[in-house]
């Protein structure tokens, strides 16, 4: 079986297993929507400065939000032992872990979907136009988060204090991500609008080393 | 045990040596005078930083190569000596920074890579802390460093592009352009000495890890035996009364 | 663990060599099937398998070669290995030192998996699926063209068909280890290996446990189960390997009679009890 195949199964479980409950998502989009609320008090919500801070703003957002919610999914696996039953499939082990990868950025993606619009209206931003470019800087800098933070998910499964753990691990090493988003989506809300091309090849970049680097440890990070 | 003491002795004389140097010996400079002098030991601190984080590099990868646990002695010997040289690079920056140019800190590309690589350098240990299967332990800090030198350049980028679209007043690597020779010579005496005090210090670190492993062993013997021997008295007791 | 080592060390080396000589006869109802279905049997070779988790030796000096068709019951007391020794098998670890070898015809290393069954201690299903999905999941991921109607059969082979559409958070212990088993067989392994399949089992899966394990003898799948002395199943057993310490105490041979040596555990059980 082809290891896109394998996760794609995988990827359905974790999205039926998911949106049966709900709960994930729900979460993560209420604790985006606080961070949200909080960062209002920081600064004068008028439109200028809402284009200049917003962005930083958001992706700061996604980001807590997001490693919060990157934690049950390798936790889950660990009652019943169900990770060990999927390591027994005949399926590649890179499989297990782009199955979660997909599945996590679906998560994110649809919050970060309720979210941008919840976000304009609050602090009167425009993303009129700019639309399809905007959801390429969402889905690579998303990308990068979930890619990092699905593995550092596989490491603080197994370590105490899990919830500290992993955005202690995983925000320091996500600066450039969130530099390289921010400045994009800025770009994308100035009073010229338009791609910056170098910050999006950097996310495509950052996006490819640690898939990569994924790819290659990804054995050491699933055995036993 | 001999060679490491004259090594310790090494690395110390030159340390002096250096530290009279840079407050001596090294001339005075023209604009900033005596807290210049700092630079003496800021600038080969941050190369020695830069130095142990290879060598953790090395090491994770190593260990992931070979499983050989004396790689994760030396990782977490290069990680806390540079989590030391780093905070050294941290301290002394803004102490020199701020009489000369009145402010602490700036979020320069260079300032605010050696902050994040402090802030890995300082997950690392704290994912090793939280781990407490010594394999898993090792395993897991193997990947997660590789993971943190692969973003290093990253980080340094990222912030390069980043403040050359929003520049800076102020840079702080300014007074390398037409170092006086005296100078020159002073810093290298004292990169010498703190690259010295570094390898002095991550060997120490690296032995201090190998014989808690041969410790831990040795107690782990010990108890296994004390259990075996432990246990056997009861079964002696019962075989002599069905015999 | 050490107490159990006291019952299999006590006889002494004459008795036990003696014991041998007699066994030397095999029997014509233990031998185990060679007729299988051809070419898809496999059998599992452990060859000087060291395993240390740290410092902690789980196994050492194990060399067992097991023939595809074997029926091994695996004893041992708890902390004797047993669990590693199956879990090594079922590929989820490696021997830290030694190698452990799939032999037979067939399978390649990376589809070698497919051909494995394995049951746990833990159940390995999802609580929050219910028992159709979780069965079909694991038919899809072992590569079942018909995965929705083999996952149905097997629900109905076990008798969890009236609940199949409930999450197995519901189920009972017994419902979850008859679904726990009917997961590893799924998709008709090979090689079959077992830790206490037996426990939780309600009288109801236990029948069709033991008449599922017959099935499977006829056909010739190769068989590791690893229980105490005093289980039934243990009847259909073609081989005995005990284990002590991590080590492999007793081995009542390939074409050896197992039933002395259950015998002998079953009696060294109920005197230390």
């Amino acid at each position: 079986m082809t290891t896109s195949r394998a996760a794609a199964i995988l990827l359905a479980k974790e999205l039926r297993l998911e949106f049966r409950t709900r709960e994930l998502l729900t979460t993560t989009v209420i604790f985006a929507l606080v961070v949200v609320v909080l960062f209002s008090f920081a600064f004068e919500p008028t439109a200028a400065e809402s284009r200049r801070y917003g962005p930083g703003l958001l992706w700061i957002a996604f980001l807590f939000a997001g490693s919060l919610m990157l934690n049950p999914s390798f936790a889950r696996e660990q009652s019943n032992e169900t990770l060990d039953a999927l390591r027994m499939a005949p399926i590649a082990p890179f499989a297990i872990l782009l199955g979660k990868m997909l599945a996590n950025f679906v998560f994110l993606a649809v919050a970060e979907a309720i979210l941008v619009p919840v976000f304009a209206v609050l602090y009167n931003v425009s993303f009129s136009g700019v639309a399809g470019r905007l959801i390429l800087v969402l889905g690579l800098g998303t990308l990068g988060l979930v890619i990092t933070g699905t593995v550092f998910s596989a490491i603080s499964a197994h370590a105490r204090m899990r919830e500290l753990l992993l955005p202690l691990l995983l925000l320091p090493i996500l600066t450039p991500l969130l530099i390289a988003s921010v400045e994009a989506t800025a770009s994308l809300l100035a009073e010229q609008p338009e791609l910056d091309r170098t910050w999006v090849a950097f996310l495509a970049g950052f996006d490819i080393v640690f898939l990569t680097a994924s790819w290659l440890m990804c054995d050491y990070l699933l055995e036993e | 045990m001999k060679g490491r003491i004259t090594l310790v002795l090494v690395a110390s004389a030159l340390m002096v040596f250096a530290g009279f140097a840079a407050l001596y010996v090294a001339p005075d400079e023209k604009t900033m005078h005596a807290i210049q002098r700092i630079f003496y030991f800021h600038v080969p601190s941050a190369i020695c930083s830069f130095v142990a984080f290879f060598i953790v590099f090395v090491a994770n990868f190593a260990y992931l190569a070979t499983r050989k646990p004396k790689w994760d002695w030396l990782g977490v010997a290069g990680a806390e000596v540079g989590v030391v040289c780093s905070t050294i690079v941290l301290i002394t920056g803004p102490i020199w920074a701020h009489p000369v140019w009145g402010i602490w800190w700036t979020w320069d590309a260079r300032l605010t890579s050696t902050f994040v690589m402090w802030l890995l350098y300082m997950a690392y240990l704290l994912l090793r802390g939280f781990l407490d299967d010594p394999q898993r332990k090792a395993m897991f800090s193997a990947v997660f460093g590789i993971f943190a030198f692969l973003d290093v350049p990253l980080v340094y980028f990222s912030n390069r592009l980043w403040r050359t679209q929003h520049p800076q007043p102020v840079i702080l690597g300014g007074s390398n352009s037409g170092l006086d020779p005296m100078m020159g010579k002073v810093l290298l005496i004292s990169f010498v000495a703190v690259l010295c005090i570094t390898a002095v210090l991550i060997a120490d670190r690296y032995r201090l890890e190998q014989l808690r492993s041969e410790f831990e062993e040795l107690r782990f013997r010990a108890e296994s035996r004390y259990a075996e021997r432990a246990s056997k008295i009861p079964q002696a007791a019962r075989e002599a009364r069905v015999e | 663990m050490p107490g159990s080592e006291s019952a299999l060390t006590q006889r002494s080396a004459i008795s036990f060599v003696a014991e041998q000589i007699a066994l030397g006869e095999p029997r014509a109802n233990s031998q185990p099937s060679e007729r299988g279905p051809a070419g898809n049997s496999i059998g599992i070779t452990f060859e000087n398998v060291e395993k240390r988790f740290g410092l902690l030796v789980a196994l050492r000096n194990i060399s067992l070669e097991i023939r595809s068709g074997e029926f091994v019951a695996l004893l041992g007391a708890n902390g004797a290995g047993k669990t590693t020794l199956l879990r090594m098998a079922a590929q989820l670890m490696k021997p830290t030192t030694g190698s452990v070898a799939l032999t037979g015809t067939g399978p390649k290393s990376e589809d070698a998996r497919g051909f494995i069954g394995f049951v746990g201690h833990s159940t390995f299903l999802y609580d929050e699926m219910s028992a159709e999905e979780n069965l079909h999941l694991f038919a899809q991921l072992y590569g079942l063209s018909d995965a929705s109607a083999r996952a149905a059969a097997a629900l109905t082979a076990c008798g969890l068909s009236s609940r199949a559409g409930s999450l197995v958070r519901t189920f009972s212990r017994g419902m979850r280890q008859r679904l726990a088993i009917a997961r590893a067989l799924l998709h008709e392994p090979r090689l079959l290996l077992l830790d206490e399949p037996a426990a939780g089992l309600d009288r109801q899966g236990l029948a069709w446990f033991g008449s599922t394990l017959e099935r499977l003898r006829a056909e010739g799948c190769t068989i590791l189960m690893s229980t105490h002395a005093r289980n039934e199943s243990l009847d259909l057993a073609t081989r005995a390997v005990a284990l002590a310490g991590g080590r492999i105490e007793r081995d009542s041979g390939i074409s050896g009679d197992p039933a002395e040596l259950l015998a002998e555990l079953r009696s060294a059980q109920g005197r230390e009890a």
